[in-house]
C-alpha cells in the first residue's frame, strides 16, 4: 500500500504559508487568501462528487456564508471574525439540512437542476432586498477576532490570510480523515452501485445528505472568508455560472486527493486574474476549453497527472 | 375583473415566450438525453444575428416590414450553422458518456459561444425596436398590448402544433419518437440514430436561436441574456418532464400564469414563481409533469 | 428443527399478470434450499419479495418472530437476510478489498457512522482478509472490482452477501455465466464458507446437478405457483415437475441435462 503523504504535505504548506505570510507581496498574499477560500469550497464539491452527486447549485451556500458575515456587520454591527464563522457555519448547516430533506431523493440532472434552482431562489430574494444592497451587494469588513481588534492594524492583512489558511488546513485535514474512514468508501461505493448499498444495510440517502451539509458548510466558510478577505458581497456569488464555475474547477482539479481543490483553485485564480486584466472577453472561451480538453484526455483531472507519474516512477 | 383579464392576458404572453425558448431544449434532451446548456448561447446567437441582419435592414432603407423575414433568417441560418458544427464537430465523440459529463460539454460550449459573441459584437448593448412597434397595439376593454406579443402567441402555438403533428403523423416523426423511448431498439430496427441525432440538435439549435430572434426587439440585446434565459428554460423543461412536448407547453402556461400573478400581486416574488412552481410539481411529481416512459434496462 | 423464514399466502400481481400465487413456505434453519422453475415462474419475485423489493399484494413474511413484508431492503438486510444478485453488482472502482471492507464496515459501524471502521478492535480488517481467503480472493485483492473476470465477480458478489454476516442468504443463479468446469468449485467453496457461518441459504438454479448435489430441499415453481416441495430426489422426479421446469420425459432421470 502506498504510503499517504497528504497529512505531512498538508503540515509543511501551513507552516510555509504561515511563515513566508509577513514577507509575502499584498497581491500575493490576496492571491493565495482567495484561492484558498476558492479551494474551500471546490473541496465540498469534491466530497458530492465522489458520492457521485454534482451540484448546480452550490452559489447557494457560498453567498449564504457570505452574507451571514456581511449582515452580521452592516445590520448588527457585528464584526469579530469568529462570529461571523460561526454564523456562516450555522446558517449554512440549517439550510443545507432543510433542502437536502427534498435534493437527497434525486440524483443526476435533478439533483443539478433543483440546485441550481434553489441558489436561483437566494439569487432572486437578495437582488430584491434593497436593505442589502440589491444587486450591488454591500460591503464587508471584519474588526475584531475574538473581541481583539483587528482593524487598521499592521497585522490586518496578515490575520485574516493567517485565519484563511488555518482554515482551510483544518478542512483539508477533516475531510482527508472522512474520506479514508468507512464513510468516504460508503461515498465511493454509493457513487458505484447504489442498489447494492442499500442491499448491504446502509442508508444512501442518509450519507447522500451529510455529505451535502458538509459540503454547504464547507461552502459558507469559503464564502463568509472571501466575503472579508475581498470585503465586498454581492447577490452574482448565488447566480448559477458561479456554481458552475466551482464544477469546473472540481473537474479540473480532479476528486483524487484534498490537496487538488486547493492546487485547482489557485491555478483557477492565477490564469483569471491575468485574464481579467489583459483579455477580459476570451476568459470564458479558455475556460470551456480547457474544461473540454480536460473532460476528453484527462477525466480524472488535474491530480490525476500526479498519480500517473507516481505510478510510473 | 379587469385584473384577472390582465394576469390572464399577461401569463399567456409570457408562457407562450417561455415555451419557445423551452421547446428547442426538451426536444433535444427528448432524443438525445443530453440537457444542453449551450441552448441559452444559441438562444443570444439567434438575438444578436436578429438585431444585426434586422438592423442592417432597416438602415439600408428597406421596408420595414422585411425585417421580420431578416428577423427569420438570421436565426434559422444560426441553427443550421452552429447546429451541425457543435453536434458533428463535438458532441457526437462524447455520446455514450456519463449524462452529467455531457451537460458539462455543452456548458464548455456554452462559456465558449459567450466570449464569441463579446468578441463579434462587443459588449455594448443593442436595440431593435422597429419590429416590436411597427405592428401597433389592440386594446382589450382598458388595457393596451402591443401585437407583437400576440405575434409570439401566435409561433408558440405554430411551433408547439407544428412539432406534435411532425412527430405523430409523419415518417421522420415516429422514427424521432422511437429514439426517444428506445435509442438501442430504435437502432436494432434499422432507424438510422446518427442521423436524427444530427437533425433534432440542429432543429432544436433552429428553434433556440428563434426563440432569441423573436425576443430581440424586445428587450436590450447583451451579453448575459443567455446566461439569464437558459435557467428558465431548464426550469421549464424540468416541470413539464425532461424530453415531453406537451409537458414543456403544460409548464409555460403554469409557470406564465403563476409569474403573471406575482408581477401583479407580488411583485417581489416573480423572479420566485419559476423556482416555487418546480419545487411544488417536483414534491408532488418527481419526475415532473409528464415524463417519458423508458424502456426499463433488467 | 426451528422455522427462521416463513411465507404465508403470498401474492403478487401486476396488472393482469401473476407473478406469485398463494405461495406458502416454511424454511427451517441451516437447510439449502433450492429454487426452480423455468423463466417468468416466480423464483425472482419471490426472492424480490423476501428482500423488501417488492411488496406482495397480499399475504406476509415472516422472519424468526417478526413480520418483514413492509420493511425496506435495508431494514431487511440489517435484520440479516442477504442476497447476491444474477448479474453482480459490485463496486466497479472500488478494490476487491474495499468492496469488501464497505460491507464490513456497515456491520461493523452499527449505528455509530462515525467511528473509523479499521480501527475498531481488529474485526473489519481481519474479517476482510478471512473473506478474502475463503473465497479464493486473495490473489485479486487490490485489483479493481470492474476489471474482474465474471467467475471471480460472481464471486465476490456472493462474499460481499457473506460480508453482512446474514443469517439467511439468497442466491440468485450463483453460477450463470460460470463456465461448467468452475461451477461445482464454486458452489463448494460457497457451501463451506456457508456451514462455517451457520447460515441458512436458498439459491435459485436452472442447473439440475447443482441443484442434486447441494440442496436438502427443492421447490418448484410454476406460473407463480409452487408445484413442487421435497427432497431433490422426490421433487426432480415429478412428473409436474419434469414437464413444466427440467422438460426431461425420461422416466427415472433426475435432470441429468441443465434445464432452461
Amino acid at each position: 500500500m502506498r504510503r499517504d503523504y497528504t497529512l505531512r504535505i498538508l503540515g509543511v504548506v501551513l507552516v510555509a504559508l504561515l511563515a513566508a505570510g509577513p514577507l509575502l507581496p499584498r497581491w500575493a498574499m490576496f492571491l493565495i487568501t482567495v484561492s484558498l477560500c476558492y479551494g474551500t469550497v471546490v473541496l465540498g464539491m469534491m466530497l458530492l462528487m465522489r458520492t457521485g452527486v454534482v451540484s448546480f447549485g452550490h452559489g447557494l451556500y457560498y453567498c449564504l456564508g457570505a452574507y451571514a458575515a456581511g449582515t452580521l456587520d452592516v445590520l448588527f454591527g457585528v464584526s469579530d471574525i469568529a462570529v461571523m464563522l460561526l454564523a456562516a457555519i450555522l446558517v449554512t448547516a440549517v439550510v443545507s439540512a432543510l433542502l437536502g430533506l427534498l435534493l437527497r431523493k434525486y440524483r443526476d440532472i435533478f439533483f443539478a437542476m433543483l440546485s441550481l434552482a434553489f441558489s436561483m431562489i437566494l439569487y432572486g430574494l437578495l437582488v430584491k432586498t434593497s436593505a442589502l444592497g440589491s444587486s450591488d451587494g454591500f460591503n464587508v469588513a471584519a474588526k475584531t477576532l475574538f473581541g481583539i481588534r483587528i482593524a487598521g492594524t499592521e497585522f490586518e492583512r496578515y490575520l485574516i490570510f493567517a485565519i484563511t489558511v488555518l482554515t482551510a488546513f483544518l478542512a483539508a485535514v477533516c475531510i482527508h480523515k472522512y474520506l479514508a474512514s468507512h464513510m468516504g468508501r460508503l461515498a465511493g461505493a454509493i457513487r458505484d452501485n447504489e442498489l447494492r448499498v442499500e442491499y448491504m444495510g446502509a442508508s444512501v440517502r442518509n450519507t447522500i445528505h451529510v455529505n451535502y451539509i458538509m459540503s454547504a458548510v464547507l461552502a459558507g466558510l469559503g464564502g463568509a472568508l472571501a466575503a472579508v478577505s475581498v470585503g465586498h458581497i454581492d447577490p452574482e456569488m448565488s447566480y448559477w455560472t458561479t456554481s458552475g464555475e466551482f464544477v469546473f474547477v472540481a473537474i479540473l482539479a480532479g476528486t483524487g486527493n484534498v490537496l487538488a481543490p486547493f492546487l485547482g483553485s489557485f491555478i483557477f485564480e492565477t490564469i483569471r486574474s491575468f485574464a481579467y486584466e489583459y483579455s477580459p472577453n476570451t476568459w470564458q472561451m479558455a475556460l470551456g476549453t480547457t474544461m473540454l480538453l480536460v473532460i476528453m484526455f484527462l477525466p480524472g483531472g488535474l491530480w490525476s497527472l500526479f498519480t500517473r507519474m507516481r505510478k510510473a516512477a | 375583473m379587469n385584473q384577472l383579464v390582465a394576469v390572464l392576458i399577461d401569463g399567456l404572453i409570457y408562457s407562450s415566450w417561455l415555451f419557445i425558448i423551452a421547446v428547442g431544449l426538451t426536444l433535444i434532451y427528448g432524443v438525445m438525453k443530453i440537457l444542453n446548456i449551450a441552448h441559452g448561447s444559441l438562444y443570444a446567437l439567434g438575438a444578436y444575428s436578429a438585431a444585426a441582419l434586422a438592423g442592417y435592414w432597416i438602415n439600408q432603407g428597406h421596408p420595414p416590414i422585411g425585417s421580420y423575414a431578416a428577423m427569420l433568417v438570421a436565426a434559422i441560418l444560426v441553427g443550421l450553422i452552429a447546429g451541425p458544427v457543435i453536434e458533428r464537430g463535438l458532441l457526437r465523440f462524447m455520446y455514450g458518456k456519463d449524462e452529467i459529463v455531457l451537460v458539462l460539454v455543452t456548458y464548455a460550449v456554452f462559456l465558449i459561444l459567450e466570449d464569441f459573441i463579446k468578441l463579434a459584437w462587443g459588449v455594448d448593448p443593442y436595440f431593435l425596436y422597429q419590429p416590436y412597434s411597427l405592428l401597433g397595439s389592440f386594446d382589450v376593454g382598458d388595457l393596451t398590448y402591443p401585437v407583437y406579443n400576440l405575434v409570439l402567441f401566435g409561433v408558440a402555438v405554430l411551433i408547439g402544433v407544428s412539432l406534435a403533428w411532425v412527430l405523430t403523423k409523419t415518417r421522420r416523426g415516429k422514427m424521432l419518437v422511437a429514439v426517444i423511448h428506445d435509442r438501442e431498439m430504435a437502432a436494432a430496427m434499422g432507424i438510422n440514430v446518427s442521423l436524427v441525432y444530427f437533425m433534432t440538435f440542429t432543429v432544436g439549435a433552429m428553434l433556440g436561436a428563434v426563440g432569441g430572434a423573436l425576443t430581440a426587439p424586445m428587450i436590450s440585446v447583451q451579453p448575459g441574456i443567455g446566461a439569464e434565459t437558459i435557467v428558465l428554460a431548464f426550469a421549464v423543461v424540468v416541470i413539464g418532464g425532461l424530453g415531453s412536448l406537451p409537458g414543456a407547453a403544460l409548464a409555460a402556461v403554469l409557470v406564465g400564469l403563476v409569474r403573471s400573478a406575482a408581477v401583479h400581486y407580488r411583485p417581489e416574488l416573480d423572479l420566485f414563481a419559476i423556482y416555487f412552481v418546480m419545487a411544488v410539481v417536483l414534491i408532488m411529481r418527481p419526475k415532473g409533469l409528464f415524463s417519458v416512459q423508458e424502456a426499463r434496462k433488467i | 428443527m426451528t422455522v427462521v423464514l416463513e411465507a404465508k399466502g403470498l401474492n403478487k400481481s401486476f396488472g393482469a399478470v401473476t407473478a406469485a400465487a398463494d405461495i406458502n413456505v416454511a424454511v427451517e434453519r441451516d437447510s439449502v434450499v433450492g429454487l426452480i422453475g423455468s423463466n417468468g415462474a416466480g423464483k425472482t419475485t419471490f426472492i424480490n419479495m423476501v428482500t423488501g423489493y417488492l411488496k406482495p399484494s397480499s399475504g406476509s413474511i415472516v422472519f424468526g418472530e417478526r413480520d418483514i413484508t413492509p420493511l425496506a431492503p435495508r431494514q431487511i438486510t440489517r435484520l440479516g437476510i442477504c442476497r447476491s444478485f444474477q448479474i453482480p453488482q459490485l463496486f466497479n472502482t472500488l478494490s476487491v478489498y474495499e468492496n469488501l471492507l464497505v460491507g464490513v464496515g456497515i456491520v461493523a459501524s452499527g449505528g455509530k457512522k462515525w467511528a473509523d471502521a479499521s480501527r475498531l478492535a481488529g474485526t473489519p480488517v481481519e474479517a476482510v482478509g478471512s473473506i478474502l481467503e475463503r473465497f479464493n480472493l486473495t490473489a485479486y485483492r487490490d485489483k479493481p472490482a470492474g476489471v474482474l473476470p465474471e467467475g471471480v465477480r460472481k464471486l465476490l458478489d456472493i462474499a460481499m452477501a457473506m460480508a453482512v454476516k446474514p443469517k439467511i442468504l439468497l442466491l440468485d443463479e450463483p453460477t450463470s455465466g460460470v463456465s461448467a468446469d468452475e461451477k461445482f468449485g464454486l458452489m463448494d467453496m460457497v457451501m463451506q464458507a456457508v456451514r462455517a457461518q451457520q447460515v441458512t441459504v436458498l439459491f435459485v438454479e436452472h442447473d439440475m446437478d447443482i441443484v442434486n448435489r447441494y440442496t436438502h430441499r427443492v421447490l418448484a415453481f410454476y406460473e407463480g405457483r409452487i408445484i413442487a416441495d421435497g427432497e431433490p430426489g422426490v421433487v426432480l422426479d415429478d412428473p409436474e415437475v419434469r414437464k413444466f421446469v427440467t422438460g426431461d420425459a425420461r422416466a427415472g432421470g433426475g435432470g441429468k441435462h441443465a434445464a432452461h
